[in-house]
């Protein structure tokens, strides 16, 4: 991972400084409300239903043990114990005192972390592979790239209140694993005719309540041109952005507005003034960046035999990814096991985490967009003792690409912007499931659960994407089928939304037809609503159009 | 009062804006009113564009007040009139005006005064000096000597812009 120079540590101080200050002045009445939410807001502190919650950002999922030791004593010492890792890479922690945040940053700050930009209507997170840098299918390693555009977007003075959240993902390999469609800017990074790195640039997806997938604006900007670029597009999102409607903000509007072409045009122009300017990337900025990253001293491995069946080769079968090095293999620990909420690490298994990764991975890890860890660099002869530890921990459930490998946000449990919680029902759906050889029967599916339509869970790019809705006061679930993260595609609404209750039910439907239909066993479930679209699994679920209303009103009469 | 901080210090105000409406409109005597010949006067654009050659006739300096929908490129012929050039901030968030004062100084090459003017708090007068401002008119309230502090808060920035025209990346390499 990228080690801080001197410069990078004392930006990080001052900021801690600064925030300190910021919440002196508003708890001594000096800041108004207002003005102290958009101040705490970029240091990820929000005021959520029962206390406020710490985001803090973990740059594009990237951690070392001693960082996740620091987190671990952070959740004891100043929240409950636990902390939930996001579908941003991002760590939340759910109980934090507001007037001991700043003590928080500063010992975030003594391991190189921080919550800058964590929230707020500036540049987010940078969001990549969790499979960076060793994935076998990789073009260019994204990770030199992600921190060029961590530290560009740091702070940016100019683009520091833009009209809305901004977010940057950048992937490198030819399997897209960090959702570049659905993001305000995606980076392809590529390699040009003459071999030489580039990026295609895509720009305006987006989920949230107008999901879209963003659009080619570039397909191949020299590498020495990725800031001037970015700084065209965000310069012309910063001016011409709607600022009059807070769901009307997001950059995927204005290219939709706009139309792609003409946006293009605009940024064109603007870039056309921009080029060969100071903020041109020169070659030495890239090594410097790339050198300061730590790298896994890899051996010879020795040959593994390992095991073929049994309940170690289903593990290996779901959770244990190729390696580019021959003798080694990436390791995603499940943070799904039934009935703790996804995404949730207590300390103490934070802690034992961390020894792990000291063992068996150069003491790093990384935070995946669907909330599990990945140790990057494990021997494969390793794996069986790794394996064994881990099962001990609770983090070995077999369940990678699995139904049960639930994306979900916190929901109503926590969230004040929730319409309805999320957690329970992802634990409903677990448990409905609970046959470990019928879920690997069923095969690959990503179901995603928000709790309200800014899509924290992402449900519009799930297979089955499940949203909690509001009416009336009670909570309802709508069920869209279709979706996928990439190539990007967004679900499709089935009908009529369902109570809690009923959720598992629907999605035992929703599995059986696929069942019925599947042609053969390597069709997945998406494959299939791609062949014979979302009709018979509509009718699965609610009987044939006419039963409809009829179905609504034994709902309703249920409720 | 509002405070006015330009080049880091607590600085007085010459400047006088001018409500559009009432030098626009037509008096008893069928003629638009005199503007002051000696004062130094903001103007808007609609006020400009209407009465441009009565206010070049006089000896006093002029200033353009910008609203964050303005284009600057609007305006970028006419710079060299302006001994100011204002940009309101007519909320916390809105971060338009970043970008219209690095337009000025960058791409239009304004040397004059350039203030933010509106909702301009302590908080924001880092990123702002970035963007080329020099002065700033605080928001009603704010205490002006704690605010000069907040020029400090970062030692460096990672970017271009105006206060740094070299980003860091250069400059670390510059000085190897």
């Amino acid at each position: 991972m990228y080690v801080y120079d001197e410069i990078d540590q004392r930006l990080v101080d001052e900021r801690v400084a600064q925030f300190r200050e910021q919440t002196r002045r508003f708890l001594a009445g000096k800041l108004g409300e207002e003005e102290f939410k958009a101040l705490r807001l970029r240091n990820g502190l929000y005021i959520q239903k029962f206390a406020p919650m710490l985001r803090i950002a973990i740059p594009y999922g990237m951690l070392s043990s001693r960082q996740l030791r620091k987190l671990a004593h952070i959740a004891r010492r100043y929240d409950r114990g636990y902390g939930h890792f996001s579908t941003r890479q991002n760590l939340q922690l759910n109980w934090p005192k507001l007037e001991e945040v700043p003590e928080i940053l500063a010992e975030l700050a003594t391991v190189q972390m921080h919550a800058i930009q964590t929230s707020g209507n500036s540049f987010r997170n940078v969001t990549t592979d969790h499979f960076a840098g060793v994935a076998p299918d990789e073009i260019v390693n994204p990770l030199a790239w992600c921190e060029i555009v961590r530290q560009w977007a740091t702070f940016h003075p100019e683009f520091s209140y833009l009209p809305r959240k901004f977010k940057i993902a950048i992937n490198g390999a030819i399997a897209d694993r960090a959702a570049t469609g659905v993001h305000d800017i995606g980076l392809h990074a590529v390699l040009g005719p003459d071999g030489e790195v580039g990026f295609r640039v895509l720009v305006g997806g987006g989920l949230g309540r107008t999901p879209l997938i963003g659009h080619v604006i570039r397909e191949f900007l020299p590498w020495r041109h990725l800031l001037t670029y970015l700084e065209a597009i965000v310069r012309v999102y910063n001016l011409h952005g709607r600022r009059d409607n807070l769901n009307r903000a997001r950059i995927k509007i204005l290219v939709k507005d706009r139309g792609p072409d003409e946006f293009r045009k605009e940024v064109e122009a603007e870039w056309a003034q921009l080029k060969d300017g100071p903020s041109t990337l020169i070659l030495e900025e890239l090594e410097r960046v790339a050198l300061r990253f730590t790298r896994p001293r890899y051996e010879k491995a020795a040959k593994a035999e390992l095991p073929k069946a049994g309940p170690f080769a289903a593990w290996v079968k779901r959770n244990v990814f190729a390696h580019k090095v021959p003798g080694y293999a990436a390791v995603t620990l499940s943070l799904k096991k039934t009935g703790v909420p996804p995404g949730d690490v207590t300390a103490e298994q934070m802690e034992a985490i961390a020894a792990l990764a000291e063992r068996y991975s150069f003491g790093e890890l990384r935070v995946t967009h669907e909330q599990n860890l990945v140790f990057a660099d494990v021997r494969r002869c390793d794996l069986p003792a790794l394996w064994g530890e881990l099962r001990a921990l609770g983090l070995a459930t077999p369940n990678v690409g699995l139904l049960t490998n639930i994306i979900c946000c916190p929901g109503g449990d926590f969230c004040s912007l929730a319409n309805a919680k999320s957690i329970p029902v992802a634990e409903a759906i677990q448990r409905r499931f609970d046959d470990l050889d019928y879920l690997h029967d069923i095969g690959e599916i990503d179901i995603n659960i928000s709790g309200c339509m800014n899509a924290c869970g992402h449900h519009h790019v799930g297979h089955i994407g499940i949203l909690g809705v509001d009416k009336n006061g009670e909570e309802w679930y709508q069920i869209q089928v279709g979706g996928n993260q990439a190539p990007a595609s967004l679900g499709e609404v089935i009908g009529p939304s369902v109570a809690r209750a009923e959720v598992p039910d629907v999605i035992e439907r929703l599995i059986e037809c696929y069942l019925e239909e599947r042609e053969a066993d390597a069709e997945r479930f998406i494959d299939v609503v791609h062949r014979i679209g979302i009709e018979p699994f509509k009718e699965r679920v609610y009987g044939s159009t006419h039963q409809e209303p009829a179905h609504r009103e034994r709902q309703l009469a249920a409720a | 009062m509002a405070a006015l901080i330009r080049n880091r210090r607590i600085a007085s105000d010459s400047w006088q804006p001018l409500e559009p409406q009432r030098w626009l409109q037509v008096g008893e005597d069928g003629l638009l009113p005199d503007f002051p010949d000696r004062a130094d006067l903001i103007v808007t654009p609609q006020l400009w564009a209407l009465r441009r050659e009565d206010l070049l006739a006089r000896g006093g300096r002029l200033g353009l007040r910008l609203e964050p929908g303005d284009e600057p490129s609007g305006f970028a012929a006419d710079l060299e009139h302006f001994a100011l050039v204002a940009v309101n901030f007519p909320k916390f968030g809105d971060g338009r005006g970043y970008s219209i004062a690095r337009l000025l100084r960058e791409r239009y090459d304004y040397q004059g005064e350039l203030r933010a003017v509106g909702q301009v708090m302590r908080d924001h007068l880092f990123f702002m000096e970035s963007c080329g401002f020099d002065a700033f008119l605080l928001r009603e309230g704010e205490d002006a000597q704690e605010a000069i502090a907040a020029f400090d808060d970062f030692s460096d920035a990672y970017q271009a812009s105006v206060a740094r025209p070299q980003p860091l990346f250069r400059r670390r390499a510059g000085a190897k």
